[in-house]
């Protein structure tokens, strides 16, 4: 090799780097406590949530939120989404993709450093780390021992708590998708679907592997969303800064080199922010795809600061313009008028405006929806006393969870009569009532009959209304067709 | 190449070692856990081509270990399909024709299997929307030579009409007149026969008519005109013409004859098929009630007030 080589941080050039352990260290203090409340709450709406029950009638199931694949319907509370109205999701999603825009454009990486499931598992796993070995010192002592019968048996009560929760979050899973006491039950008899113990072995694997052994490396190498945040970040986004301009040249045993007659900054050398962070960076390298801006190093730093008498804030939430304005001395604006900028005001009105116009339609859709097609072979049919007569699909929705009497009309179309199905022409008027079962779609044959004089193509309406006439209806256009130049 | 390694002073990184016009590589390596991925990748996707068929011999591909065949795949998909269905088959062959329309379910799928086989056997004639042509009814309308209640169908599905060599099938034919009528007696049965339907007034040239057609034609079309289902002889005083309803096809008609033939499908056909052919034919929109109940619900009709009746048909 070349004689260079001693200038290479690592070892020599190789395909592959193994990965460092990350041990963090304990730390105590607001984002600290912030981070806890966190996990508690999103941890608690995971687990909790397909267990919460919501009366909705003998026709629907009575969890409040549930994914039913197998009848395809989708409830939330007292919302039913049809397969047909998945544009409602797709609008929670494009909320969900901009609103992490609107919290990336105000506050930064908060979604990776709190909220995130990789985050907040990670988190949890590196509790039980320090539940079972000890905190970071005992961590890497026993990272470094040799195997023998004490380390195996604290790394298997470590994997065994680890398989726990990873268990139970591929367990908590399933039951969105089913009735959970019933899945529950069947569950531990064994009688549960192939499907939901699949499901649960793949989570369980993934949660395990990602939470346990992954770690930041699921950050830096397989998300691709700190490359995209980082690309939406800008000069007055916050960010977990380290204010080097107070801090360096940094000073172990300050007093000393003060006394030696050297520049000392307030950045104490001490390693506490390196320490603690989860994914094992060192924030005073600067902004980086690793730092998922947690802020347990702020925590870390503060609590120092105040040891060595020295104001808190050497490590803070920090934008770069205000940076540039503490840099020359001046006061950084209030936090507030960080977030007001325009930026950020465009994606908080995009964002309410999408949410707005969902609530919009959900309170004017119809529960009962009608869909008509006119049957093109044959077009028409001549009946025996010379009457034209017109065949038409018709699907009636009833999207509500009772069964119904649903009255359809035909109107505009002079001297027609409309049967249905098995029904016969003779007695036929111009509205036929029909029966539709709770929460499902009534596909019917719908027979229409016209005298044979008038127009080769008229339009008309079909009319789906509750026969109680207590709910709104719906209404479609279509098309009466007869032979060319009539009889 | 590595003489040219350095530290880049920016990141602190050590660079590849490779110069491009003045660009070089920062050597950021992959983590080991990506590379053994990659490996395992690999090994999986060797794995794959050892179990399932895939390497290209001379004439034919390595068959791999598990046996797998796509054609195997699919014979036992259509095998779960068949067992899928054998219940409600086995229900619509126990079930006599003339009730299936009272099982909603059975009835339902009945059509649908019908419509398969429909498409298979009888759009050649009758047309692919069952709108039939010139000599093939329409199965849509409310006309009927032979009859339109399942039973009637079913029958004429299963034996044909005018089948040859096939001894219960349906039979009747139409003399050829040609050589009966003369020419002047000719014309005034074809003016009677389009009097009886309104494309004509009556006139002196169709009461003439009307002495030969009692003489001949009654029999199969009926005193009135209104055809006589058991021979199969079609109504002459409704809209509807097989063959045509002006005066040149009534003309050839009367003169030639007809002899429309239709298969008895009881040798090509299984039982359960013609009866799923049977209640679709029945259900596009021309299909009567058995003849019971057909009578019944005729002298019911006048006296039901049509707009409190109507709603409550019965339409599942």
């Amino acid at each position: 090799m070349s004689s260079n080589n001693d200038l290479l941080v690592d070892s020599a050039l190789g395909v592959y780097q193994k990965r460092r352990g990350v041990f963090p260290k304990i730390v105590s203090g607001n984002f600290r406590r912030f981070k806890w409340l966190v996990m508690v709450v999103t941890l608690a709406i995971y687990y909790l949530t397909p267990w919460i029950r919501w009366d909705r009638g003998p026709y629907a199931p009575d969890q409040a939120v549930l994914v039913d694949m197998a009848h395809r319907r989708f409830y939330f509370f007292q919302i039913e989404i049809w397969p047909h109205e998945f544009y409602y999701v797709a609008g929670l999603l494009v909320m969900a993709g901009i609103g992490l825009f609107l919290v990336t454009s105000a506050v930064g990486r908060a979604w990776c450093g709190y909220a995130c499931p990789q985050t907040v598992w990670t988190d949890l796993f590196q509790h039980v780390d320090r539940l079972v070995d000890g905190d970071r010192n005992a961590q890497i002592r026993l990272h470094n021992a040799p195997w023998g019968p004490a380390k195996i048996a604290r790394r298997l009560l470590k994997w065994s708590i680890w398989l726990l929760i990873a268990a139970s979050t591929g367990g908590a899973w399933i039951f969105y998708f089913s009735d959970a006491p019933t899945l529950a039950g069947q569950l531990f008899s064994g009688t549960a679907a192939g499907v939901a113990y699949s499901t649960i072995f793949v989570l369980t694997v993934t949660t395990f592997i990602f939470g346990g052994f992954m770690r930041e490396q699921v950050c830096i190498y397989m998300c691709p969303w700190p490359r995209i945040q980082t690309a939406m970040l800008d000069e007055k986004s916050l960010i977990v800064t380290y204010k080097d301009w107070r801090g360096e040249p940094r000073a172990r045993g300050k007093k000393q080199v003060t006394e030696d007659g050297l520049p000392a900054g307030d950045c104490i050398d001490c390693n506490q922010c390196v320490q603690v962070c989860p994914t094992g960076i060192d924030i005073r390298d600067g902004a980086q795809i690793g730092c998922i801006t947690c802020a347990l190093c702020i925590d870390a730093c503060d609590k120092m600061m105040e040891q060595v008498g020295r104001p808190r804030g050497l490590i803070d939430y920090c934008t770069i313009d205000d940076a540039e304005i503490e840099k020359k001395g001046g006061t950084a604006k209030p936090i507030i008028e960080t977030l007001r900028h325009p930026r950020t005001l465009i994606y908080l009105g995009i964002w309410t405006s999408i949410g707005a116009a969902m609530v919009f339609t959900l309170g004017q859709r119809t529960r009962l929806d009608l869909n008509v097609q006119h049957d093109r072979n044959p077009v028409y049919v001549a009946l025996s006393d010379g009457a034209i007569r017109n065949n038409y699909t018709v699907k009636v929705r009833n999207m509500e969870a009772r069964p119904k009497d649903v009255t359809l009309r035909i109107e505009g179309l002079k001297g027609a009569v409309a049967w249905a199905g098995e029904s016969e022409r003779t007695g036929a008027t111009q509205s036929v009532t029909v029966p539709v079962a709770a929460d499902s779609v009534l596909k019917v044959r719908l027979f229409v009959a016209a005298p044979s004089e008038g127009p080769e193509r008229q339009d008309f309406t079909i009319s789906a209304l509750a026969a109680n006439g207590q709910e709104k209806g719906d209404t479609d256009e279509v098309v009466f067709e007869r032979p060319a130049g009539g009889q | 190449m590595s003489e040219k390694q350095r530290i880049d002073e920016a990141t602190g990184t050590s660079t590849v070692g490779h110069e491009w016009d003045g660009i070089e590589e920062l050597n950021t390596p992959l983590p080991r856990w990506w590379l053994l991925t990659f490996y395992a990748c690999v090994i999986w996707g060797l794995a794959y081509t050892v179990m399932y068929p895939a390497w290209p011999m001379i004439s034919s591909a390595t068959a791999g270990m598990t046996g797998w065949t796509s054609r195997g795949q699919l014979a036992q998909e259509m095998k779960a399909e068949a067992d899928r269905r054998a219940p409600i088959l086995a229900a619509i062959a126990a079930k006599p024709v003339e009730q299936i329309p009272g099982d909603e379910k059975l009835y339902a799928t009945a059509v649908e299997g019908g419509r398969a086989a429909f498409k298979v056997h009888c759009v050649q004639c009758h047309g692919s929307g069952a709108a039939g042509s010139k000599g093939y009814p329409n199965l849509n309308d409310d006309d009927w030579l032979w009859g339109g209640d399942m039973g009637a169908i079913h029958q004429t599905i299963t034996h044909g009409i005018r089948a040859p060599e096939h001894g219960e099938t349906r039979m009747s034919q139409m003399p050829a007149f040609g050589g009966m009528f003369k020419p002047a007696e000719l014309t005034s049965v074809v003016a009677y026969v389009q009097s009886l339907s309104g494309e004509r007034k009556a006139d002196a040239a169709s009461a003439a008519g009307a002495p030969l057609f009692a003489a001949n034609c009654v029999q199969c079309h009926g005193v009135d005109g209104k055809g006589v289902r058991a021979m199969g002889g079609p109504n002459l005083t409704d809209k509807i013409w097989l063959y045509g309803g002006d005066e040149a096809s009534i003309r050839q008609t009367i003169t030639k004859s007809r002899y429309g033939v239709m298969p008895n499908w009881n040798e090509k056909l299984d039982a359960t098929t013609i009866k799923m052919l049977a209640s679709y034919v029945h259900s596009l929109g021309g299909g009567e009630a058995a003849p019971d109940a057909g009578a019944a619900a005729a002298a019911a009709v006048p006296a039901a007030t049509p707009a409190a009746e109507a709603p409550a048909a019965n339409v599942k």
